[in-house]
């Protein structure tokens, strides 16, 4: 074995904890290993623990990190670029900001007043809550690096494309009117205020509480999903569903996941009962992608500074990139 | 003096709101405190991440939750 899958399963994929919940659950407590429930009960406990561990350490590792990049010095450095090298750019800092989709009207508003080109500040828009540094970790642990990886490059991708596509369609005048760029937009620079190693610190803790108040109900959520699928339901059912014999499996994984509201880490557990129940990559990436970028509480949140053209060819444009994502990871998941 | 709070109505805004009301009562100072949850609004301060805080129309904060005693320092500088 070597050093990096020593570390990998100590921390990360935390099979130790496993191991002691199974000899709690089993030895200690003398539950059946025959029984659905004491296979759901351990799929819980495991998932619960180990994903509120991770997150509150990796959250706060990269609030710390974050406070150096507050989304003021993100638009000023976004609005010197323009064209694919833009969409890239605002792609790859959405991974940098933070979690909470409550803040992304604010800078969508911030962004396209400030003059930024509509198609980067979609890019950032679709990448912000799609990928992260936590969840790429997180994903880490529960699915192997290999589908770790591939997500968040598809998803930097989708993010990339995506804004470029609606880029060329030349939808300036669907923004509302109080987010259309004005000459000399004010520009509030308090947020580059220097800040001292204990108030980053206080921050990265803060936003610690912040974030684990704000998701823990959706993990939860998530974490029993994936429990009953994992034990419960036969597997037949679920590759009735799902599976590869199903033409329309990408489809029904992606209109399934649009009224959930989740963020990335309350999908986790339900990908990975999924992936051990046999289902295709491309199936539940599709199923990742579309719970956290197309659900309808954001659509909402969107409706208050796009029109309603704007909107519907967001939804179309990476409901398609999402169907073409999944469509053709199932095509080649023997690489997996 | 006029404070403003601005936010979506967010957990975080609402405690801004309950530090910068303990700030006040610790300096032994009246204001009105205002919370501005338009976005357009919001918006016209040019700050990108909220809760912010704005006093007599100056931004002072945006994107984290003040503490009560950051906000007496901040009050007490004016």
């Amino acid at each position: 074995m070597t050093l990096f899958e020593t570390l990998n399963d100590l921390l990360l994929r935390m099979t130790w904890l496993d191991e002691f919940i199974r000899w709690l659950l089993v030895d200690m407590i003398g539950l059946n290993t025959d029984w659905t429930a004491t296979g759901i009960v351990q799929f819980f406990l495991y998932d619960t623990i180990k994903i509120f561990l991770l997150l509150s350490i990796l959250i706060f590792i990269l609030s710390y990190i974050q406070s150096y990049f507050p989304p003021e010095r993100t638009r000023r450095i976004l609005a010197k670029y323009h064209g694919i090298r833009g969409n890239i750019l605002g792609a790859l800092f959405g991974t940098l900001t933070p979690f909470c989709s409550c803040s992304s009207i604010p800078i969508f508003i911030g962004f396209t007043k400030a003059g930024l080109p509509l198609g980067v500040t979609f890019s950032f828009l679709i990448s912000s809550p799609l990928v992260d540094l936590a969840s790429f970790l997180i994903l880490m642990s529960f699915l192997g690096w290999e589908i770790a990886l591939v997500y968040v490059v598809v998803g930097i991708l989708l993010a990339v494309v995506g804004g470029a596509v609606i880029q060329r369609m030349n939808m300036e005048t669907k923004i509302k009117d109080h987010a259309k760029p004005v000459p000399d937009a004010p520009v509030s620079t308090v947020a580059a205020f220097e800040l001292t190693t204990s108030d980053r610190r206080r921050y990265a803790f803060d936003q610690v509480k912040d974030i684990i108040r704000r998701v823990w109900i959706y993990i939860l959520i998530g974490v029993a999903i994936g429990a009953i699928i994992h034990n419960a339901i036969p597997a037949r059912v679920i590759q009735w569903i799902l599976g590869s014999d199903n033409f329309f499996n990408v489809a029904i994984a992606t209109v399934l996941a649009i009224p959930m509201y989740a963020d990335i880490f309350g999908t986790i557990p339900i990908a990975e009962a999924l992936l051990l129940k046999g289902i295709g990559v491309g199936t539940v990436l599709a199923f990742m992608m579309a719970v956290t970028t197309l659900s309808i509480p954001s659509m909402v949140l969107l409706s208050n500074v796009i029109k309603k053209r704007l909107l519907i060819t967001f939804i179309t444009v990476v409901t398609i990139g999402i169907l073409i994502i999944g469509y053709l990871f199932n095509a080649i998941s023997f690489i997996f | 003096m006029v404070i403003k709070i601005l936010g979506s109505g967010c957990p975080n805004c609402r405690r801004l709101v309950k530090h910068t009301q303990q700030a006040l009562d610790q300096l032994g100072l009246e204001a009105d405190i205002v919370k501005v949850t338009d976005y357009a609004d919001i918006a016209s301060y040019g700050i990108l991440s909220t809760p912010g805080l704005v006093i007599d129309e100056q931004v002072v904060s945006a994107g984290r939750v003040l503490r009560p005693d950051d906000i007496v320092a901040i009050l007490s500088k004016k």
